[in-house]
């Protein structure tokens, strides 16, 4: 116990300066007004993906075959699709699957990701080399080839959709996480931690993993809109989620064949991708500059 | 430099091991029989066998995988489940295609990128560099598969002076190099953005470096301040890129592919993912990844030769 | 007299931030006479480094000259256009920078980097462009200078770029040569042998040299004048014999008395209590004033202007003015110091 008080004083010492620094930090986010769109948009969408359903009147699955192919209108704002389903209704439906792939694909590749890259970072020698070759394999695999892959093997859904965009985003975070790690465990201080007995888990949880949380942050965000985009063209090509589910990538994959008669189809599924990826961007660039002074010009 | 070479060609082996390695149990991770899965249900069970058979999948895992390695080190893939046809020429027949439609789409995507990212660093909180990086954000946010599909909407089925696309089923580019126009442009523009983004990045980091005053200092215009000195530096990291860039177009062509009907290997890999054709997915996943590998090691190179002048001190 | 070459009158520099203006030069005035070296001293931020970058109008995207005239030989720089001043950069006015590690190109060679202002300014052939940087880097002291020509700035040492930056900023027979904290980031031998090639070069050549510095040792060894700057402005200028004998201003006293003195026994150094101001809440008055031991009412009111006292030299303190009404006793320099700590008040030799 003796040992261990002046690490907290350590501790306190510094939780100051790093509220300071979140002060600062929110100064500068809020200063960013293509960031606070983006971050405003993505609350809504999350919002959206949990009670929208709810809120819609028209049923997303039900086909209704007399009414197909409808342009838009008052009735059916975005028009309705070959099987007479309202588009609307659909892309508010699926903004749920998306958010859900976006968010949960990113969380199990951060999580594993960063596990990966504290560890080979911190502990470095030969666990650093093996982890690091396994990523530099995970990262031969240009593009979306690895999810592809993956889920070719597993199987189309939104479940196997989720594991396939979450191993794809394994190695982006833990290289970042492991040279973030190695600069911080060069700093004197954590020898000095080390040298007061304190044992591993407790300097990886309470000193590295607070300060290579910044560029954790980043990365989450910015990888959510590369997971959105490379779930969605999983499922274009038939390999993620099926049809009839309202998800964006197959109801364009769907709607392809009648872009002659009904564009509709195709544009509004489309720009649905692009606002959602456009405001993780967005969000992610306004984190990456306010969480990181150096880079603001 | 020749010991960078070869150590870096050294680091390449565990990782083309461990690509062998993980393509080959793409097998395994299949959920329940793989023969009976690539026969397809309602096979009788002597056909079930017979691909088991045929891809040996009888003997133990790693026997296997040698046999298949030893394989692959001859060039030999192994055979289509469905057309019976080596791998191999499978791929070989639309590997060029794959390939020209990555290259001409990374050229693209350099020069747009360049371009852009350059006005834009040079004219930096002017409205044209607010413009460009807007748009840039749209390109890295837009699918592709998307954009590609905008595309055939606006130009093919509207100008006669681009070819049909919705009705072209050619295999190859044919002798109509329009018919590369819109692939290329829909592959390209993702790149083009990030290249931009980076390319600006890069040069106003530079342009606040000290070397640059000293050039403004001697009496240098700003186009040889602006186009000798800081662009020369800029473009060093951005170079690394394009590496990843020309990977991710091999990837990406799956998405293009599918799009404008262009027999290539990504849409090799869909249909064959689509009829269960291991053998076929292995092969060209297989091939894709051994190619950025191989690209990566040369840019890696390249950027080791332009850059050893400022990473020596 | 001496016939002036360069004369700086009320120079003003403000950058623009999104805080709002920041006046980091206000108010900057001084001659370099023809052949002489005229130092600018001041603590970092001063100002000085941006008054050195306005005499070239070198200063960054959000700075601007608001004010005041820089006469070289008998025009105005601050009408010249871009291309005009150009013509000047590196050829009748060159500069040489605080961190020779960064200020030399890292994909040019050597060669490439002088000969380009050569061939620009001279009209000269790459040829004879090259054939004369290496005359230059003889010139000034580098060995086997063909083949240095050939090497790339990471292949030498920080000694070595910072003479490759002076042979650059000679390679057009400069009239004026501005240093901005030469030696600064070079090891002390280093220092010594670079102040030493300057000045050897300064005899040769009959330049005028205005040094930049935050090091009295180095006015003291190196310049003929001395313009003296806190916080954006001048605050006093003379020769250089006149500002170490009889230094005027509170602040430059200051300074002296935190020098390490071998003709007086100090018992302890003396350090200017307080901070500079910051440049986005400037003081009204006098800027020194919540600094100064002898600020009156009349210092934190009003700004004192440079005036010219008796002898000639310019100061910027009411000390010195008909207004003042204070006590100046308070300020002391050297052997008052030490006498009052002895309890006696008579030493204080002027």
């Amino acid at each position: 116990m003796v040992q261990h008080t002046p690490v907290a004083g350590i501790g306190q010492k510094r939780s100051s300066p790093r509220v300071e620094a979140y002060k600062a930090f929110w100064r500068r986010l809020s200063k960013n007004k293509a960031a606070v769109v983006g971050g405003v948009l993505i609350l809504f969408f999350v919002l959206t993906g949990f009670i929208g359903p709810l809120l819609t009147t028209l049923d997303p699955y039900e086909p209704q075959i007399s009414n197909k192919l409808k342009p838009p209108s008052a009735e059916h704002w975005f028009g309705t699709d070959n099987y007479g389903r309202d588009i609307f209704t659909r892309i508010i439906h699926g903004m749920s699957i998306t958010m859900k792939v976006g968010f949960f694909s990113v969380a199990l590749g951060g999580i594993v990701g960063v596990f990966f890259g504290i560890i080979s970072g911190y502990y470095g020698g030969k666990l650093d080399t093996v982890i690091m070759r396994i990523m530099d394999v995970l990262l031969a695999f240009p593009g979306i080839l690895l999810a592809l892959a993956i889920v070719s093997v597993l199987g189309g859904s939104v479940q196997n959709m989720i594991i396939a965009v979450g191993v794809f985003s394994v190695p982006a975070f833990a290289r970042i996480v492991r040279g973030s790690t190695l600069s911080v465990r060069k700093l004197e201080y954590i020898d000095a931690v080390k040298a007061l007995g304190a044992s591993d888990a407790r300097i990886i949880f309470k000193h590295i993993l607070p300060n290579v949380m910044s560029p954790i942050i980043v990365q989450l965000t910015l990888r959510i809109a590369t997971a959105v985009l490379t779930a969605s063209g999983l499922a274009f090509l038939g390999l993620g989620a099926k049809p009839p589910t309202p998800e964006w990538g197959a109801m364009l994959s769907e709607g392809r064949a009648y872009m002659q008669q009904a564009p509709h189809l195709v544009l509004f599924p489309g720009v649905a991708i692009v606002i959602v990826v456009l405001a993780f961007n967005i969000f992610g660039d306004g984190l990456r500059d306010a969480l990181d002074p150096k880079m603001r010009k | 430099m020749t010991k960078f070479v070869i150590r870096r060609l050294l680091q390449t082996i565990p990782v083309l091991l461990g690509v062998s390695i993980l393509v080959f149990s793409l097998m395994y991770l299949i959920p329940g029989d793989p023969a009976q899965i690539m026969a397809g249900e309602g096979a009788s069970p002597q056909t079930v066998e017979q691909i088991r058979e045929k891809l040996g999948l009888n003997e133990p895992a790693p026997v296997q995988y040698l046999k298949y390695m030893k394989n692959v080190v001859q060039g030999d893939l192994g055979n289509s489940v469905r057309s019976n046809r080596p791998v191999m020429d499978e791929i070989k027949a639309r590997f060029w295609t794959t390939v020209q439609l990555s290259f001409y789409a990374t050229i693209l995507a350099v020069f747009l990128g360049l371009i852009a990212g350059i006005i834009s660093a040079v004219r930096h909180y002017t409205w044209s560099d607010i413009s460009i990086m807007i748009v840039a954000l749209f390109g890295l946010s837009m699918p592709n598969f998307w954009f590609g599909l905008m595309l055939i909407q606006w130009f093919a089925i509207g100008p006669d002076w681009l070819p049909d696309f919705l009705k072209m089923r050619a295999s190859g580019w044919g002798d109509d190099w329009r018919q590369l126009i819109l692939p290329v442009i829909t592959l390209g523009t993702g790149g083009a953005a990030i290249i931009a983004r980076m390319t600006r990045a890069s040069m106003l980091e530079v342009i606040g470096q000290d070397y640059i005053r000293t050039a403004r200092a001697k009496g240098m215009g700003e186009r040889v301040v602006v186009y000798r000195h800081a662009l020369k530096n800029a473009l060093i990291p951005v170079i690394t890129v394009v590496g990843l860039e020309f990977g991710g177009f091999l990837g990406g062509a799956v998405l293009t592919e599918s799009i404008f009907a262009i027999n290539g290997m990504g849409r090799l890999t869909i249909d064959a993912i689509r009829t269960r054709d291991f053998p076929i997915v292995q092969g060209t996943v297989l091939i894709i990844s051994f190619l950025f590998v191989f690209v990566n090691l040369l840019v890696d190179i390249s950027y080791r030769l332009l850059n050893k002048r400022i990473d020596l001190n | 007299m001496e016939t002036v070459l360069l004369e700086v009158r009320d120079l003003r520099t403000s950058f623009f931030t999104d805080d709002g203006e920041v006046k980091a030069v206000d108010g900057v005035s001084f001659a370099l006479p023809l052949g002489k070296t005229l130092g600018i001293v001041g603590e970092s931020g001063s100002g000085k480094s941006i008054t050195a970058l306005s005499i070239l109008k070198l200063i960054a995207d959000n700075g601007k000259i608001i004010g005041g005239e820089i006469h070289y030989k008998g025009n105005d720089l601050l009408t010249y256009s871009d291309k005009q001043m150009r013509d000047i950069r590196g050829n009748a006015i060159s500069m040489i920078f605080q961190e020779p590690m960064t200020s030399l190109n890292p994909v040019f060679t050597v060669g490439q980097q002088i000969s380009e202002s050569i061939m620009k300014h001279q009209n000269l052939s790459k040829k004879a462009a090259l054939v004369k940087s290496v005359e230059l880097l003889k010139l000034v002291g580098i060995p086997s200078p063909d083949k240095r020509i050939k090497q790339y700035p990471y292949e030498l040492s920080g000694g070595m770029r910072q003479r490759v930056m002076i042979a650059m900023a000679l390679a057009c027979n400069p009239e004026i040569l501005i240093a901005d904290e030469p030696t600064t980031a070079l090891d002390v031998t280093i220092q010594a042998q670079i102040l030493r090639l300057i000045r050897e070069l300064q005899m040769r050549l009959g330049m005028s040299v205005i040094m930049i510095t935050h090091d009295l040792g180095v006015v003291a060894e190196t310049c003929d004048y001395v313009a003296v700057m806190y916080a954006g402005q001048v605050v006093e200028y003379s020769d250089v014999v006149t500002l170490f004998q009889k230094p005027k201003h509170p602040y430059t006293i200051g300074l002296m008395n935190s020098l390490p003195r071998h003709d007086v026994e100090v018992e302890k150094l003396e350090s200017i209590k307080g901070n500079v101001p910051n440049p986005k809440e400037m003081p009204t008055g006098c800027r020194f004033a919540p600094r100064c031991p002898a600020a009156t009412d009349l210092c934190r009111r009003e700004m004192p202007a440079l005036m010219k006292d008796v002898e000639g030299n310019d100061v910027r303190c009411w000390i010195y003015s008909e207004k003042w009404e204070g006590e100046s006793e308070v300020i002391v320099y050297g052997e008052k110091r030490i006498a009052e700590s002895r309890g006696t008040e008579t030493i204080l030799s002027d």
